[in-house]
């Protein structure tokens, strides 16, 4: 079995690394997770191509990918809005990251050896079919001889990934699944040469040549399914911006993030990151926490406040004097409690480990025996050596070796095609596992953008001054207030003297009366619960404009799906306590958690897990990180922090939330194929193995018996699509 | 029993000629795409004339 991928927490502690080199202007990666069909291709091609600019765009299918060669000056940012138009929803992808796999080497190298393999296999069966079928004497010696000359620089080319496993198994003294296979294909080549050069009957080249071929068709599978996977997800654009403007001598300077020390004075933008913790020396502005603590209403931000790096400016400029840089960042202190999260993950061994385990020492040792119990009775070593090859041959893992990897390549290509990646090989055996679902909340059960509740409360005149004030902010519950207005057909008011006022909301004169939008206490009235806007018209009373947290598409649908199927669900957020009930509620979730501390997330989720439970933990933010990583098994959606992203199993490709109770019913069916592979390749092995040992089976039996059990196995897993 | 004289050179060539064939196309990324390969057959763009490269 390949090695499982090696946990990296260093990896995960790093979600804003700096950019090592520029990528080559005018190459453009876009991510298509909603593409399907031949009119998808044209229509995106079509989109693309039409864009001055823009030289070729090819699309592909397989990896929901386009490719866009460009002018250096045309931007991911201005295609995407085109494509969504067009009803295409689009992520970019970082050319840097892709450039390194898109030809993809060690799949290549794999295919070359599998083809290499397929051919000589092919030819050798060939020869060995002329001598089952009675070649005798000289002829039959001539064909060995050609098997041989064909077999043995084949194998030395095609094997050469299962040599390099074994050896490195072996160097530390351990057993793996290759240190079985190589013995055999070694003993089947020394005792076919022997036998060849004796003019034997029985020569093994056509199996030895076979189970390279099966072996490493199993293992290009298992690399292509992860490969494609792990690739894609690490594309996905980095949300964080390594630069930051640092104010030099009165003037900005464009720096790394790595370059700021403390005391720096940082100039924040208006939509822009913090990129380290600091206090706001001018300006004022609202902060958007949501990444770091779940919070969905923007906390006000003026000169002395403290900030953390990964808060989100709103409104105004801000300039803060930076308190502490890169790893003393709250940020970094936020990566570090996923390393520890990720230490503490109990070590999964997955089925295929756990029977390579029980296989590898039984087969040796059945081997051993064979041969041990042959020379005793017979003194003779030709034929004891002959029958310790056939037992190690007829027992090779030609099943075991497929019975995985060709059920998880159909299974993934199903999550894939309903918009789920599968990050780690053993992601849809500890999903198969899940009893107990925790969702985050904001970002995760809501798409993140304020939703107006109450447009229908308010009169037509306050509706039009209100859109008024709204149009000239960006901030998002006024974005948020116009496109519900607008929606309602309402026409916006002629103001005059507008301005926006930072951290505070926007004003204007409406005939010669003063008004405002904006923060309670600002327009004269006291703070209400959940997010408000207030509009306060000179001589009314002020009125509210309450938002929820808009849904993410799916999410109800999951919610219910999951509920029904008889998972427990659970909702732990950093919100407050109003908020959190409110979304519980509206989704029928009974049990929720509110104001959770990022470090109590993964508690509770460590609590549950020693409760016994199998925790699937849907999450995307900064908070949820320790949680991702301490669960069970874990999903995140493609708009979530990098950080959140690659301490997630699977990744959610569309913003829709809808395939995650499908993905766990296809992971309990991929399971149950896995075991019924299991029990295949065993069944197969209990009727061949004691003619092996009993010096019964030729060459013919081991070439069917593999095959015929390969095969099935495979049939069995393609079930699945 | 000469014909397998012929014939056996003969095999292997052919399995050699195929060998070569599928070496070139994976050299030629034709493996890059297939499921958007079988559905562009189904387009109509290109179908007077090949796409110039």
């Amino acid at each position: 079995m390949p090695p499982s991928a090696a946990a990296c927490p260093g990896c995960v502690a790093a979600p804003a690394q700096p950019v090592e080199e520029p990528v080559k202007p005018g190459r453009i990666a876009l991510s298509l997770p909603g593409i399907h069909c031949q009119a998808c291709i044209s229509n995106v091609e079509r989109i693309l191509n039409s864009q001055p600019g823009v030289h070729s765009a090819r699309v592909n299918l397989t990896l929901k990918r386009a490719m866009i060669d460009a002018d250096a000056d045309v931007q991911a940012a201005g295609l995407i809005p085109l494509l969504e138009a067009g009803g295409y929803e689009a992520h970019e992808l970082d050319p840097g990251a892709l450039r390194a796999t898109q030809t993809d080497r060690a799949g290549r190298d794999l295919l070359m050896r599998l083809a290499v393999a397929g051919f000589a296999s092919m030819n050798v069966m060939l020869l060995s079919v002329s001598v089952w079928s009675g070649a005798e004497d000289a002829t039959r010696d001539m064909f060995h001889w050609i098997s041989a000359a064909i077999t043995l620089p084949a194998i030395a080319f095609s094997a050469q990934p299962f040599f390099r496993n074994a050896w490195s198994a072996l160097r530390v003294r351990k057993l793996n699944m290759d240190v079985p296979i190589v013995l055999a294909i070694v003993l089947a080549l020394v005792t076919s040469l022997w036998e060849t050069a004796l003019s034997g009957h029985h020569a093994y080249f056509d199996a030895a040549m076979a189970l390279t071929f099966f072996l490493l068709a199993g293992r290009y599978l298992d690399h292509r399914t992860r490969a494609a996977a792990r690739s894609a997800a690490e594309e996905l654009a980095a949300l964080e911006v390594p630069r930051a403007l640092r104010q030099e001598d009165g003037a900005e300077v464009e720096v790394p993030v790595a370059a700021l020390g403390v005391g720096d004075r940082i100039l924040v933008r208006p939509g822009g990151r913090m990129p380290v913790d600091g206090i706001v020396v001018d300006g004022q502005s609202e902060l958007d926490r949501s990444l770091l603590t779940g919070e969905t209403v923007p906390v006000f931000a003026g000169a002395g406040q403290a900030v953390s790096a990964g808060e989100v400016n709103l409104t105004g400029p801000l300039t803060i004097e930076a308190t502490a840089v890169g790893e003393d960042t709250s940020l970094h202190r936020m990566t570090d409690l996923v390393a520890i999260a990720e230490s503490g993950r109990s070590n999964y061994t997955s089925l295929a480990d756990k029977a390579a385990k029980l296989y590898a020492p039984g087969v040796h040792i059945l081997s051993a025996l064979s041969f041990l119990g042959w020379y005793m009775f017979t003194w003779d070593m030709r034929t004891a050596l002959n029958i310790a090859a056939a037992v190690l041959i007829i027992t090779c893992p030609c099943a075991l070796g497929l019975a995985v990897p060709a059920v998880t390549t159909a299974a993934s290509g199903r999550l894939f095609r309903k918009g789920m990646l599968i990050k780690d090989a053993t992601a849809l055996e500890r999903l198969a596992a899940v009893d107990t679902v925790v969702f985050d909340k904001t970002g995760t059960l809501t798409a993140g953008a304020p939703e107006l509740t109450n447009l229908a409360d308010h009169g037509r005149r306050e509706l039009e001054v209100a859109l008024a004030l709204a149009e000239v902010s960006s901030h998002p519950l006024s974005k948020s207030l116009t496109a519900a207005a607008r929606e309602a057909r309402i026409t916006p008011a002629a103001l005059t003297d507008v301005a926006e006022v930072p951290g505070y909301g926007t004003q204007a004169s409406w005939n010669g009366r003063r008004v405002r939008l904006g923060r309670g206490a600002w327009v004269g009235a006291g703070e209400a619960q959940g997010t408000t806007a207030w509009l306060g018209i000179e001589g009314d009373a002020p009125r509210a404009f309450s938002f929820t947290d808009a849904l993410r598409p799916g999410a109800e649908e999951a919610v219910a799906a999951l509920t029904a199927a008889g998972y427990e669900v659970l909702l732990i957020s950093g919100d407050t306590p109003h908020a959190v009930e409110g979304l519980a509620k509206r989704l029928g979730i009974a049990k929720w958690v509110a104001e959770a501390l990022p470090s109590d997330k993964a508690d509770r989720v460590r609590k549950l897990a020693e409760q016994g439970r199998h925790v699937l933990m849907v999450g995307d933010g900064l908070n949820d990180t320790a949680a991702l990583a301490a669960a069970h098994v874990s999903i995140s959606p493609a708009s979530a922090l990098d950080a959140a992203r690659v301490a997630s199993d699977i990744v959610l490709l569309g913003t829709d939330l809808s395939p995650i109770p499908e993905s766990l019913t296809v992971a309990q069916r991929a399971v149950k194929r896995i075991r019924e592979n299991f029990q295949i390749a065993t069944v197969y092995n209990i009727i061949a193995v004691p003619l092996a040992v009993a010096g019964l089976a030729t060459p013919l039996i081991a070439a069917l018996a593999m095959s015929t059990s390969s095969i099935t196995v495979s049939l069995n897993a393609l079930r699945l699509r | 029993m000469e014909v397998l004289g012929y014939l056996i050179p003969i095999s292997l060539t052919l399995g050699a000629v195929g060998l070569a064939a599928f070496i070139y196309t994976v050299r030629s990324n034709q493996y890059d795409d297939p499921e958007g390969d079988s559905r562009r057959i189904l387009s109509d763009e290109w179908d007077d004339r090949p796409k110039p490269d």
